[in-house]
């Protein structure tokens, strides 16, 4: 079970090999194919999340949640991407067309070329960087323009409040959450993330970072635009934020993209915290995918637990908690390496 | 033409051509998005040239924070129609060509008459590393004094803004 996929990949470009192509056009191809997979598996993936999270928010505040489509309710998200991919397109007319229509598109770009570097296994990792938690953080912060596109061209006072508003909290908690994850990049002494997972193989990072983890998780959660720091959507002030304006499949694909990153920031934390892939008994892959739906689970449980707080205090919170925190932690970590190599026990 | 030449001219013709759009869009904020996409094809660019951690300094501090730095200055200015924020400069236009013209003119003869010196090595297997030990180890002075500067900045902006000694 272990070399399952990579068994696949293998018997793949084997074949397209013997088709007489080139090695570098059988590489293409299957990179072509791997990126295919990522489509899917996210694609698929967030109807599960979806159902899971109105199940869960239905146990906390005791009710049953969907529960007439199949069993438990199952079916109930695949009804409404069925809804959603029949509703019909509505730009209004005062937008500005084009950036309308690019706006969820680049955001879902973004938030898929995410997983390129997130090893999902034992060597199953699409592309190896050396600079691969960089990347991770670079191409993250890209997220904003689609929102501010999404929110300018909406041409509406409460799309352009939530955009500026979700635009104002990513770029604020970007930095503890960069500077959280240094903790990390320190001790394993590599940005590459297949490093970071092997150097965690006696013990995950954190037991040395818990600070660096509390504060990437409340970082990530404001990244995600998610409650209790969910401003930009707050539905009672603003309708929808940034997506007020959007309808059917457009507004499906930022709530897809929001899905989509959720799980890639999950995924990262399990990988830089939690010993990425590896474990003992189960295949590489099968962990991953328990240790991320363990954090997603905790962010959930965190959404419908905490009320949401106001603009102002996230921003005050952020600033003047979680940077001080966050630096602190890097100096300790600095020191405590440099006392462990001087005591001589690494 | 190999596979790379054709990476190389795809993204090249993309950065120009969002370069032109930056000059050409009525809309200012139009402008500002195409701004964002040749930063993106600068950073192809560089990924090109083996130079990924740079590549990716340019999306995280151009495409990610200046665009949305220069995107929310155009929103907190502008008050006219957006759809001709970014006027074009008619009369300008011919002076304007002529000084473009010179530049090329003058770039490309400067660049053709240079002899470039053509480096034998390999490329440094760990161009981070490297990076790392020449900007926190020999250049450390340098860099922190250049990081200070960039807080005084900082300051000092906050300040002219909101006045000091006011308000408590």
């Amino acid at each position: 079970m272990e070399s399952l996929f990579l068994d696949i990949a293998q018997t793949l470009t084997g074949w397209l090999q013997s088709l007489g192509l080139s090695a570098v056009w059988a590489d293409f191809i299957l990179l072509i194919i791997q990126f295919a997979c990522v489509a899917g598996i996210v694609t698929i993936n967030v109807i599960i999340l979806i159902w899971l999270e109105r199940k869960v928010s239905g146990f906390i505040q005791l009710r049953l949640g969907p529960n007439r489509l199949g069993p438990w309710g199952a079916f109930q998200t695949i009804a409404d991407a069925i809804k959603l991919l029949t509703k019909e397109d509505i730009i209004p007319t005062r937008t500005d067309k084009w950036i309308f229509r690019t706006a969820p598109l680049f955001f879902i770009t973004v938030a898929m070329m995410l997983y390129l570097v997130i090893p999902m296994g034992d060597g199953m990792q699409i592309v190896d960087l050396n600079i691969g938690v960089f990347y991770f953080i670079s191409l993250a912060s890209l997220s904003t323009i689609a929102l501010l596109m999404a929110g300018w061209s909406s041409n509406n006072k409460w799309s352009l409040l939530g955009a500026m508003r979700s635009v104002a909290q990513m770029i604020s908690y970007e930095i503890p959450l960069t500077f959280s994850l240094l903790g990390v990049i320190m001790i394993a002494g590599s940005l590459r993330l297949s490093d970071i997972v092997a150097a965690q193989s006696n013990i995950w990072f954190i037991v040395f970072q818990p600070v660096a983890f509390i504060t990437y998780f409340i970082a990530a959660t404001a990244e995600l635009n998610r409650g209790p720091f969910d401003m930009p959507e707050a539905e009672q002030e603003l309708t929808a934020g940034a997506y007020t304006e959007y309808t059917g499949m457009r507004w499906a694909l930022f709530f897809l993209a929001e899905y989509t990153n959720l799980v890639a920031v999950s995924a990262m934390a399990s990988t830089m915290f939690l010993g990425g892939w590896q474990g003992p008994w189960l295949p590489s892959w099968l962990w991953i995918i328990i240790k991320t739906y363990i954090i997603m689970f905790v962010f959930m449980w965190i959404k419908w637990t905490f009320p949401r707080i106001r603009m102002d205090h996230l921003m005050s919170f952020s600033w003047k908690v979680l940077l001080p925190v966050s630096l602190a932690n890097i100096v300790v970590t600095g020191v405590g390496i440099y006392v462990f190599k001087w005591m001589g026990w690494c | 033409m190999n596979l790379s030449d054709l990476v190389f001219i795809v993204t090249a013709l993309i950065t120009v051509t969002a370069a032109v759009g930056v000059v050409g869009f009525k809309n200012i904020v139009h402008s500002a998005l195409s701004l964002v996409l040749s930063f993106l094809g600068v950073a192809a660019l560089y990924f090109q040239l083996q130079a990924g951690f740079l590549g990716l300094v340019q999306i995280l501090v151009y495409a990610g924070a200046v665009s949305v730095l220069i995107i929310f200055a155009i929103m907190l200015v502008m008050d006219k129609d957006p759809d001709e924020s970014n006027r074009s400069h008619a009369k300008q236009k011919y002076w304007g060509g002529l000084i473009a013209l010179l530049v090329t003119l003058g770039l490309g003869a400067a660049i053709g008459s240079t002899i470039w010196p053509q480096s034998s090595g390999s490329l440094p297997e760990d161009s981070v590393g490297a990076l790392a030990t020449l900007l926190l180890g020999d250049y450390v002075v340098a860099f922190e004094v250049a990081a200070l500067l960039l807080l005084v900045a900082v300051v000092g902006a906050i300040i002219l803004a909101k006045g000091a000694g006011e308000h408590d």
